[in-house]
């Protein structure tokens, strides 16, 4: 019971600080509190939040991964330059979340097959997802598709005026289904253990090889993915997109309270470490006052005080060194 | 005669400076004979120039970071921190320069701001106990907003003489970053090689429970490996800033921390730590200027430069598993039976 309950602390942790970074900015800033900037925060979140749901499964295992902000500027560009040519979006969009997944299974491969570190593998990975997308195509191109007109027209209305745009509804599918899959399959069960013990998990004769790839291949396909609804949000595809994005993603799980030694964590965790990037965003927008590199030294504030605050707990609760 | 060829060989302990050796020279070769004028160095107005003498030029940030970044992965950690440390100093260096504070003093303010940075990555690498990559992970995420907020978002511009020959002089007839980078090579070379600190790293590296038993104070080489980092970044962040005659915090340095790390791997220094070898990281940085330049002859786009460099990478990795070279001898041993 007391690890249980030492284990969910850094995701009280976690909500509590978005509460009150939200009721900050609600009393701060008029028309922060409303349900059309709730909506939007989901929608701007999208991209960061479901790189973020596939980045969750690859930290729990203990394992990193650099390259989704490549991958997802490949999907992109990709895409861009597939429906330049005349491919209907019905095909060029599987055709890229398939690629991103093979990416992603590639490297998994690579990482399990030849016992490499996933920093290393992954480090390569990023390279050359991002030098492929400078292959597709240099520059950057946009996107004009009856199909993402009605896309980016499409979502659930709330209120007169707010609703819920077609990317928040991607995301909190995604997160839906990450937290099925996390919390509630044998997958999910495999990660947490080859998370916390990698070989005590192969002794216990769980599929620990298919369990790594299977791993890196839903980062791959999350990272493609948020490259989709990138191009949704953007409307164009563009090479060069999604630099230090990996960076941003990874804080964003680690804010959420996954350790990143692996073993501990949740998807709830991390879907409130991107709305609390989120949070931060919209009120320097709304301040207008302070500049956005404010937002990049908060974030490094945010990890520095949370990952001190897992140190301290991973030292006094039952956790496994 | 042994124990000299002991000494030697002590020196290049750590691992084996042949392959990246082979590399360079059969990108050397490659370019000899693609591309023309490579070998050629002309003497202007008393200074060489030519391809080659470019490559070190232009490499020398790299190689700097990597001197650090070799001890720190020797010492089983690694510093994402090092491109915003670069924006860090060449912000303050550029801010004081540009308020007419004195240039030794501005160069020592950026260089001891460095070192501070570095002292926070160490501190929290062996105080608070904080996985390396991610203790870094936070001055990387946060350092370059400090250097905008430095900065105050603008590109500073300046026209210091003092500062500008830092990263565009010639001393000796060669680019003076060749000066700096040798000189703190040979200090680095000396302080690891010549006194008990380079033991003590590599104990660190290898185990570092067993380390502290036996008296090693790991907590003081820790910490301080950091900020030496720290300091390394720094220079190089001064003749970043010094080569363009600006402080662009948001853009120098940028992805120049995995450059540095990828130097470091490729020059055999292993990422777990326990054994490191700087001369390699040395060729390991000329490598991948060298890949780059020779892109650059080839007319490839500098936007398409991360293949090459990808395929390097994801090549030193699996010829260092010995899985695979396992796996490749198994392969090759079938072929000659069958």
């Amino acid at each position: 019971m007391r690890i249980f309950r030492s284990q969910h602390l850094p995701l009280i942790g976690t909500v509590g600080v978005l509460l009150t970074l939200y009721i900050t900015a609600s009393v701060m800033y008029p028309g922060f509190f409303s349900l059309r900037v709730l909506a939007n925060l989901f929608g701007d979140n999208a991209i960061l939040g479901i790189a973020a749901v596939g980045m969750t499964f690859v930290i729990l295992s203990g394992g990193i991964d650099l390259s989704v902000g490549s991958v997802l500027a490949f999907t992109t560009i990709l895409i861009a330059s597939l429906l330049e040519k005349g491919v209907s979006p019905l095909l060029a969009i599987p055709t890229a979340l398939a690629i991103g997944s093979l990416f992603g299974a590639f490297m998994g491969f690579l990482i399990q097959r030849y016992e490499l570190p996933p920093f290393l593998i992954t480090l390569g990975g990023m390279f050359l997802a991002r030098g492929m997308a400078f292959v597709v195509r240099e520059a950057s191109l946009g996107i004009t598709s009856p199909f993402y007109a009605s896309i980016q027209d499409l979502g659930i209305p709330l209120t007169d005026k707010a609703r819920l745009p077609a990317t928040a509804i991607i995301y909190l599918i995604v997160f839906a289904a990450g937290v099925l899959l996390t919390h509630h399959t044998r997958f999910g069960r495999n990660v947490f253990a080859v998370g916390g013990n990698e070989a005590s998990a192969r002794l216990m004769g769980l599929p620990v090889a298919r369990t790594k790839v299977l791993i890196y291949t839903l980062s791959g396909f999350c990272a493609a993915l948020a490259g989709v609804v990138s191009t949704f949000y953007m409307g164009s595809g563009n090479p060069a997109i999604g630099m230090g994005f990996e960076l941003d993603v990874i804080a964003a799980v680690v804010i959420g309270g996954t350790l990143l030694s692996g073993g501990v964590g949740s998807q709830l965790g991390t879907l409130t470490g991107a709305l609390i990037f989120g949070v931060i965003q919209t009120a320097l927008v709304f301040d207008g006052r302070l500049n956005s590199w404010w937002l990049r030294i908060a974030v490094g504030l945010l990890l520095l005080v949370f990952i001190l605050f897992q140190r301290t707990l991973s030292r006094t609760s039952l956790k496994p060194t | 005669m042994t124990d000299s060829l002991g000494k030697v060989r002590s020196w290049f302990s750590g691992g084996s400076l042949f392959w990246p050796a082979v590399g360079l020279g059969l990108l050397f070769i490659f370019n000899a004979i693609f591309a023309s004028g490579f070998l050629n160095i002309e003497v202007r107005d008393g200074h060489l120039y030519g391809a080659m003498i470019d490559i070190v030029h232009q490499g020398a940030k790299v190689m700097l970071l990597a001197i650090g970044m070799t001890l720190v992965i020797g010492s089983g950690g690694v510093d994402l921190s090092v491109g915003s440390i670069m924006a860090i100093a060449g912000a303050v260096a550029a801010a004081m320069v540009q308020a007419n504070i004195g240039l030794p003093a501005a160069l020592l303010a950026a260089l001891g701001i460095a070192c501070v940075a570095g002292l926070c990555n160490g501190l929290l690498v062996s105080v608070a106990g904080i996985q390396p990559i991610i203790a870094t992970l936070i001055l990387m995420v946060a350092g370059r907003g400090v250097a905008m907020l430095i900065t105050n978002g603008q590109i500073l511009t300046f026209e210091n003489p003092g500062f500008v020959f830092l990263g565009n002089g010639h001393f000796l007839g060669l680019p003076f970053t060749l000066t700096v980078v040798l000189v703190t090579l040979a200090l680095t070379l000396l302080l690891t090689r010549k006194t008990a600190i380079g033991l003590f790293l590599e104990s660190l590296g290898d185990n570092e429970r067993a380390a502290r038993y036996s008296g090693v104070p790991t907590r003081l080489i820790k910490t301080l490996v950091y900020v030496f980092s720290g300091l390394c970044a720094g220079i190089a962040g001064l003749i970043a800033a010094s080569n363009i005659k600006a402080a662009d915090s948001s853009r120098v340095g940028e992805m120049l921390e995995l450059d540095a790390i990828f130097a470091v791997v490729v020059g055999g220094t292993a990422l777990t730590g326990g054994r490191f070898t700087l001369l390699g990281s040395i060729l390991g940085a000329l490598l991948i200027q060298t890949l780059t330049t020779t892109m650059y002859n080839l007319g490839v786009p500098p936007s398409v430069a991360p293949v090459p460099k990808a395929i390097v990478i994801l090549a030193v990795c699996l010829m260092q598993s010995s899985k695979f070279r396992e796996h490749l001898l198994a392969l090759a041993g079938r072929k000659a039976t069958a």
